[in-house]
């Protein structure tokens, strides 16, 4: 629980503008986006997950590179996957 | 994967690794904690203490949230799940912790509901879903996690969903570190800072390590070339002469950390007197519980618990190893009686754990730790 997962703004809820879809590794959950009000955010930018809240707006260079990282640590970033994929925010 | 290569060039590193050793003053050691269990991975995975002389030491910190809990609030969790009526939710890193009788998956067997969340807000949906249900969420993770909490029970009482609450475990970073500094087991000449917590908390609140301390400490991202660059800059404070916070993540993390987060940290939680840690014991101001007016949200009022001071068992060594004092494999009981399947502290059992950390990465496997018990 405690990796920060990189993942890319597909749109920004018009009711609800704390939550956007996001695309993580093709996977897309609804993710909280209240820690980061008063940034601008659209449709492709790249922000930094934990525990379905985005803690921080980052460059898709920097997105690659935690990608990257996760990917390297198999079975954890495995497990965060599972348990994003079971996540229903709302 | 273009991006990728900039931060993983070997040659970069071989580079770096030169002006770490042109920078070591000859014969003086160096021993640097890296706070943060994501940096431990990073240092494993990548074999990078093999870029350093063998006079620049890393030891492992407390920075893993699973690994510093202690076993009376994993007993008081499942104490609140055999309530009538009642789910607990928490993260999956949590299942498998032991208890001083049982994991949440042994209590599961025995009949209690406790279930995995992705985030907070899964574990209000579920009490949404179930208003005949009292639904708890246990909360652990230091301040990168608690913000999460933190809008989790605003959500709550802004919906009042008042069958929903949350068993509060949120520690914090800085008391750690100064627990540390403050031990004499250990002489540490710097730190690397944790990456994620520094989102949140910015850089200002270490500035005591090196102000009143006279340590320099450098907030580190999560690349190998990161960790190397980090290592660097706390190397060249020393040959300066300096003794200051400097961020080598100032990518992600602001000087200032994330305002909201802490606001609405400040607005749901306060500083509990003392709390317990795994290894650290008894330390003060160090975790967060629910302020009055989220009383009704505070599983620890709602439901009566034993609140019982667990010992660690007396073979594991978790203590040490989170205090940086021993490595992981110098525990007695590393890669023999405690492994990631059967694991015996939370250092093993958490993916974070450095114990789980060396092990995973086929350093410490139980082949090589026979051989090295018999040589």
């Amino acid at each position: 629980m405690c990796l920060g997962i990189p993942g890319e703004v597909i749109e920004i809820g018009t009711d609800r503008p704390d939550l956007a879809k996001v695309d993580v590794s093709g996977v897309r959950r609804s993710i909280n986006i209240g820690l980061l009000e008063g940034e601008e955010l659209h449709p492709g930018d790249w922000i930094l997950i934990h525990v379905g809240f985005a803690l921080s707006k980052i460059d898709e260079r920097e997105a690659q590179a935690a990608l990257d990282f996760l990917e390297s640590i198999g079975q954890a970033y495995a497990d965060e996957m599972d348990a994003l994929k079971a996540s229903a925010i709302e | 994967m273009r991006f990728v290569d900039e931060y993983r060039d070997a040659e970069q590193a071989r580079a770096l690794a030169a002006q770490i050793a042109a920078l070591c003053e000859p014969g003086r050691h160096y021993k640097f904690m890296e706070v943060c269990g994501g940096h431990t991975h990073t240092i494993y995975k990548h074999g990078l203490e093999d870029y350093l002389p063998e006079t620049v030491q890393l030891v492992h910190g407390p920075g893993c949230p699973v690994c510093v809990i202690p076993m009376g609030r994993v007993d008081d969790t499942i104490h609140i799940a055999r309530q009538p009526d009642t789910i607990m939710t928490s993260f999956g890193d949590m299942m498998r912790v032991p208890g001083s009788d049982q994991t949440f998956f042994d209590s599961n067997a025995e009949g209690t509901d406790i279930r995995m969340v992705y985030s907070p807000l899964d574990a209000l949906k579920i009490a949404k879903n179930n208003p005949d249900k009292r639904v708890v969420f246990m909360a652990i993770g230091f301040e990168t996690t608690a913000p999460s909490t933190a809008m989790t029970l605003l959500r709550a009482k802004a919906d009042k969903v008042d069958n929903f609450s949350v068993f509060c475990n949120h520690v914090t970073i800085i008391p750690a570190i100064k627990a540390i500094l403050d031990s004499p087991d250990l002489r540490l000449d710097g730190f690397l800072g944790p990456g994620h917590v520094s989102t949140v908390i910015g850089c200002r609140p270490y500035e005591f390590i090196s102000s009143s301390y006279g340590k320099p400490i450098t907030v580190a991202g999560f690349e190998p070339l990161d960790i190397l660059q980090s290592i660097y800059m706390l190397l060249k404070q020393l040959d300066d002469g300096r003794c200051e916070v400097e961020n080598q993540y100032g990518r992600v993390v602001p000087w200032n950390g994330n305002e909201v987060g802490l606001r609405v940290i400040n607005e749901t939680m306060e500083l509990r007197p003392y709390f317990e840690w795994r290894g650290l014991g008894f330390i003060s101001h160090s975790a967060l519980r629910l302020r009055d007016e989220y009383a009704d949200f505070d599983a620890e009022r709602i439901f009566e618990l034993p609140g019982v001071r667990v010992a660690d068992p007396k073979a594991c060594q978790c203590g040490e190893v989170l205090k940086g004092v021993l490595k992981p494999w110098e525990c007695k009981v590393f890669g023999t009686a405690c492994t990631p399947e059967t694991p015996i502290g939370t250092c093993m059992v958490s993916s974070e754990g450095a114990c789980a950390a060396y092990y995973n990465y086929g350093r410490f496997t139980r082949t090589r730790v026979r051989e090295a018990i018999r040589s």
